[in-house]
């Protein structure tokens, strides 16, 4: 089954929870929590918004994780955030924190792999998978080391920009997944810009899910219920269930 | 420690291929930037091993941004205080601050690397100004982002860069100051990496941006090491002091002073001052001392001068604090509109409001004794204020500020009345030629 991971910023409303629910009843196979930062420098303003909603909210790293901690989830749990609230932690604490709250995967979209060390050894000894990302740009040794360090997955990032809804996939995104596949066994998830299930069904002959994040907080940002947004990704997980690969 | 004095190759060096000042600087940067970065540092690195670019640079300096820019030396400010207070005038470089010497530095660079565009952030607007200009100098075009709330306030300097036929994009995120203009910026940069150059406004961002500006405005450092020799008994000064946003007009001076037995001293804003209040963070691709709150979000700054209003400190800086070579200090925005006041009133030299941070410092420092009478303090005054007078206008005027008219002199100080130079200063080699006409 292609994976399919949409992505939710953590305490976006009082009941953000429901939308993990909703997301894992109807076809998500793990979901991404963005842990809100200040300054996203990789995001558009839809997930910008997101986050600074859910801060103005009073959402924390701690609020959050504690909120998840006491969501009993059966699919894995990846959070993504931005480098300086694991600095703020330590890379140590973080892992254990996240551990202990259930989440298992992380990605941080401003830690390239020359500055990644330290957070890599603190996520392994803490069970955390740290997955990498991959850019159109990424010259060819360094996707291959990025595709050799990176765990559980590789996050490829399909177009030169940020995060946001696009009318199609960028031939960059396809070009980037190919490449990553012929270096790699390890899943290659394509993100950014994946906006609708015919975006996804697209992607699915490429790579091996889809990251599905603007589109759905969009909603959610517009009001969009738990189950609103269930039945938006069900779509989705339809989408890619249709195409025989 | 303030003593401790490294060997120059240490100080203010190369930062090598990670861009590290201690354990401050790196390239933090999503992974789309990391090969734009690696390549400027490349092109960085050729170009400032090759003397056909220092060539270039160096003669735009002279013949288009006014330098050498003056040092002058504060007389009467000086007789007032008890010390030898020479100024590095920046304010005279073309554009009126000395962000000029970084953008043309990097627009050079940005053709020989063969970009059409050049994408800055702007606080003040100062960098955005010297950005437009050097963008219609060397026919690039410019974008700017600057902050909703400091377009508000720095409406000369926006009129400008339109004048100039830069583009100014308000970015309305956030504090809607430079943290934001500085994360838009980036976010730009991402999608137009092959024609455009982004050109960053401070010793700050990833690797190579830090050191690769702290050469651009080394200018101002090496030129007041020489012109100090000639104008001081002692040679060097006792003291180097500049103002700290993100800390490149300081960096720049510093670095002319690093391997002497000058004390330097940084001055940032109390509202943003991210070495005395700030601790260890990351924040648009490097990591250094940033204002943040107890949940690690970056908090926003506040200060009178915009070009201060920035949570964060160019990671050099925190590793000069870090090993004792600098020490930063902080002004309050009440101490700094005075010190505008008496600077324009003592010398006929109305100073940015973030120049003006340095100068209350050592009014400050003088006046409490901590700087030892006849003391030489080299204080560099990054910009003029112009672009301030609106704000200067809406700010409580200073108490026990002069009259506008009658006695030029304030009352107690060691000058002749109507004296427009009194040569009290004992540290000057000779007297200018001001003395004279007395
Ligand atoms: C006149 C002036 N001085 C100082 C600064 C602060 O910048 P830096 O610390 O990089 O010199 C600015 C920034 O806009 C400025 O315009």
């Amino acid at each position: 089954m292609k994976g399919l991971v949409p992505y939710l910023t953590g305490g976006i409303r009082p009941d953000w929870t429901r939308y993990l629910r909703e997301y894992e009843r109807n076809g998500a196979t793990a979901i991404e929590i963005g842990l809100p930062f200040s300054d996203p420098i990789l995001d558009g303003p839809t997930i910008q918004e997101a986050s600074d909603r859910a801060l103005r909210a009073g959402a924390s790293v701690a609020t959050i994780l504690a909120e998840v901690a006491a969501t009993k989830m059966t699919i894995p749990l990846i959070a993504m955030t931005y480098y300086n609230l694991v600095v703020h932690r330590g890379p140590e604490l973080f892992c254990r924190e996240l551990a202990d709250a259930g989440i298992t995967g992380l990605i941080v979209p401003d830690l390239p792999i020359d500055e990644a060390g330290a957070l890599a050894a603190a996520a392994e000894k803490h069970g955390v998978d740290l997955t990498l990302l991959a850019a159109p740009t990424t010259q060819p040794d360094r996707l291959a080391e990025i595709a050799r360090r990176s765990r559980g997955f590789i996050y490829a990032i399909s177009v030169m920009g940020t995060t946001g809804e696009r009318d199609q996939i960028a031939e960059s995104g396809i070009r980037l997944a190919g490449e990553l596949r012929r270096l790699t066994d390890k899943p290659v998830l394509l993100a950014f810009g994946i906006s609708r299930p015919e975006h996804a069904a697209a992607a699915a002959g490429v790579c091996d899910g889809v990251v599905v994040g603007a589109a759905l907080m969009r909603r959610i940002l517009d009001g969009g219920t738990p189950e609103e947004l269930g039945a938006v990704l069900g779509g989705f997980r339809r989408a890619l269930d249709s195409v025989a690969v | 420690m303030s003593d401790l004095v490294l060997p120059a190759e240490r100080v203010m060096a190369e930062p090598g291929e990670l861009g590290r000042f201690g354990e401050h600087g790196g390239r933090f940067v999503p992974e789309s930037l990391v090969p734009a970065c690696a390549r400027l540092e490349e092109g960085f690195r050729e170009a400032w091993s090759d003397p056909s670019f220092h060539r270039d640079l160096e003669r735009l300096l002279t013949v288009y941004a006014g330098r050498p820019t003056a040092l002058t030396p504060a007389w009467r400010l000086s007789a007032e205080l008890g010390i030898t207070v020479l100024l590095k005038r920046e304010d005279l470089a073309h554009t009126g601050s000395h962000k000029i010497n970084n953008v043309l530095g990097q627009a050079l660079l940005a053709r020989r690397m063969g970009k059409t565009r050049l994408l800055a952030e702007t606080g003040a607007g100062q960098h955005g100004v010297a950005t437009a200009t050097a963008g219609a100098l060397l026919g690039l075009g410019v974008t700017v982002y600057m902050g909703e709330k400091d377009i508000e306030r720095q409406a000369l300097n926006v009129f400008r860069m339109k004048m100039l036929g830069a583009e100014v994009v308000p970015v309305t995120s956030g504090s809607r100051t430079l943290k934001d203009a500085t994360s838009e910026a980036m976010r730009a940069w991402v999608t137009c990496l092959d024609e455009a150059h982004y050109c960053l406004g401070s010793v700050m961002g990833p690797h190579p941006y830090p050191w690769m500006v702290r050469e651009f405005q080394r200018v101002i450092g090496d030129e007041a090491r020489r012109q100090s020799a000639a104008e001081l008994s002692t040679g060097i000064p006792d003291y180097v002091v500049a103002c700290v946003g993100g800390g490149s007009n300081a960096a720049g001076t510093f670095a002319g002073f690093a391997d002497t037995g000058a004390r330097l001293i940084g001055v940032e804003a109390a509202g943003g001052a991210a070495v005395a209040s700030g601790r260890t963070g990351v924040l648009h691709g490097f990591r250094s001392y940033l204002l943040q709150d107890e949940n690690g979000q970056v908090s926003e700054a506040h200060s009178i001068a915009p070009g201060l209003d920035y949570p964060g400190v160019g990671p050099e800086h925190a590793y000069l604090n870090d090993i004792g070579r600098a020490r930063y200090v902080t002004v309050s925005d009440e101490e700094v509109v005075p010190a505008v006041h008496r600077l324009a009133r003592t010398e006929g030299i109305l100073p940015a409001l973030e120049s003006a941070h340095a100068i209350a410092w050592v009014i400050r420092a003088a006046e409490s004794g901590e700087l030892p009478p006849f003391s030489t303090v080299l204080v560099t005054l990054s910009g003029r204020g112009d672009k301030d007078v609106a704000t200067l206008m809406e700010a409580p005027a200073p108490t026990g500020a002069p009259a506008p008219t009658g006695a030029p002199v304030p009352t107690g100080a060691p000058v002749p009345t109507g004296a427009p130079a009194p040569m009290e200063a004992p540290a000057l080699k000779e007297a200018p030629a001001l003395k004279e006409e007395q």
